[in-house]
């Protein structure tokens, strides 16, 4: 993953969002628990942003239901597919 | 002062308690889920490791399904008045508290739910025969209190299990948790509802109810969650979808200070120090003349620390008071369990409770059980 691109990583609960965090600590996956961008949600929650690649993140996250993955590239945002999560 | 009450709140705390709400008071202070500031978040992370250390301590599967309530009364009142809708059957027991007899009159008034309740004997076990005839094809769940509040009798849940097959069965554990072992999962718990100010040690405000996958109650309470704001309608995720407005937060934190000394002091010593309490007590008053034990206090399901005792010829109010005035905290009356005190024989007056707990002295009962000798001397 190229330096400048970065996964927020978007959950329905604070529980959720908590989960992810212990889980990736856990794998030691560098990453930080975030105001959910405004312009990816009008929410007033938290959300985690991590550079570690798709496949690091799945294999540490699991399967967290209702997980939304968007990727920034410097410019914007846009939704992405991580591979085996739902 | 000498307490023995601990069966409405343990007193004292443990050390790890007290500072553990008094850390979350000084230093973290936030509103969890409600901000992306460091306090905010600090408090959300200390309610997830509540959720998950409670979770663990009943053998649940999944942490969010494990719901923070006010007290033991709202996860039954969740519980009962989420899952009971017109027409349903339900079965509950003899034993059962006001928190579980008041909702139930509820729905049986406004919804016409119909509830049978299963007598208890004299020592207040179940009849699990009578319980097993009284489910029938439309009973949509068993309600039972698992240790009683008066009496300190335990149910075998795993013969009540049998006794209901697949029911759903809904458990009060207001007075078991943190005394005995409970496993939701080995024990075919499917709603458990309890208390965490009593023997989890932690403060008051704050209760739990565990559900089981595929059980989902009608919320109780509807608002803010900290999550999906930008929606009006309630979140369908758990915990949120029960969870709505400010959490207890110190509250949850005397609870992981409650677990800290649970872990460090082992449930086995905690529970056999009550129950060596308890013994004395028991000793002590058996020397004596005019007074009543109620209950099966030598037979196998008595666990609990608890003791409900008259005077002959006094009442328990005055028992009570003489208690109040030697300094000693003993619970009289009906302890809101009406039907419990007509199946033991003590209805309407009522009876004196004594529940030592685990910071009892042997100083602390000789005191006691000088006061009861005297007032039954009088």
């Amino acid at each position: 993953m190229p330096a400048n691109r970065v996964h927020y990583l978007l959950f329905t609960t604070i529980h959720d969002v908590l989960k992810a965090e212990k889980r990736l600590k856990h794998g030691h996956v560098s990453m930080e628990v975030v105001p959910v961008p405004r312009s990816l949600s009008s929410d007033c929650g938290v959300c985690i942003k991590s550079s570690a690649s798709s496949q690091v993140l799945v294999s540490f996250l699991g399967q967290i239901a209702g997980l939304r993955c968007f990727v920034f590239d410097g410019t914007g945002y846009r939704q992405d597919e991580l591979p085996g999560a739902t | 002062m000498m307490y023995f009450d601990n069966a409405a709140t343990s007193f004292p705390k443990p050390e790890e308690t007290v500072t553990s709400v008094l850390r979350f008071l000084t230093s973290t202070g936030g509103n969890p889920g409600r901000g992306g500031h460091a306090p905010s978040i600090d408090a959300a992370r200390l309610v997830f490791d509540a959720r998950e250390r409670l979770t663990a301590f009943i053998n649940g599967q999944q942490s969010e399904r494990l719901i923070f309530t006010q007290n033991g009364t709202e996860s039954l009142n969740l519980a009962i008045l989420g899952l009971l809708g017109k027409g349903d059957h339900v079965v509950t027991t003899a034993m059962e508290h006001n928190s579980v007899m008041r909702p139930l009159d509820f729905v049986a008034k406004t919804r016409h739910v119909e509830v049978s309740v299963v007598a208890c004997t004299k020592g207040g076990s179940l009849d699990l025969k009578a319980l097993k005839d009284a489910v029938s094809r439309k009973t949509r769940a068993v309600i039972i209190n698992h240790g009683s509040n008066i009496l300190g009798t335990v149910q075998p849940l795993d013969r009540i299990r049998d006794a209901i097959s697949g029911k759903l069965l809904i458990v009060d554990a207001c007075q078991t948790i943190g005394n005995i072992p409970i496993d939701v999962r080995k024990e075919g718990i499917d709603v458990l509802c309890f208390s965490c100010h009593k023997a989890l040690f932690g403060i008051q405000g704050l209760g739990a109810i565990y559900l089981r996958e595929g059980v989902d109650p009608v919320p109780l309470k509807f608002g803010g969650t900290g999550s999906n704001s930008e929606h009006t309608e309630q979140p369908v995720a758990l915990p949120d979808r029960y969870e709505s407005g400010t959490p207890a937060t110190p509250a949850i934190a005397g609870l992981l200070g409650g677990l800290n000394f649970i872990d460090r002091v082992g449930l086995g010593e905690i529970g056999e120090k009550k129950r060596e309490a308890k013994e004395r007590i028991l000793e002590g008053l058996r020397r004596m003349r005019r007074i009543k034990v109620y209950g099966d206090v030598d037979g196998p399901h008595h666990l609990l620390p608890i003791i409900l005792m008259n005077v002959e010829g006094v009442e328990p109010s005055e028992v009570g008071y003489a208690c109040n005035r030697a300094g000693i905290s003993v619970r009289v009356g009906l302890h809101c369990a009406p039907l419990a005190h007509r199946a033991v024989g003590t209805f309407p007056n009522g009876g004196v409770r004594i529940s030592p707990g685990y910071f009892t002295g042997g100083d602390d009962i000789d005191r006691l059980l000088e006061v009861m000798r005297a007032i039954a001397s009088q």
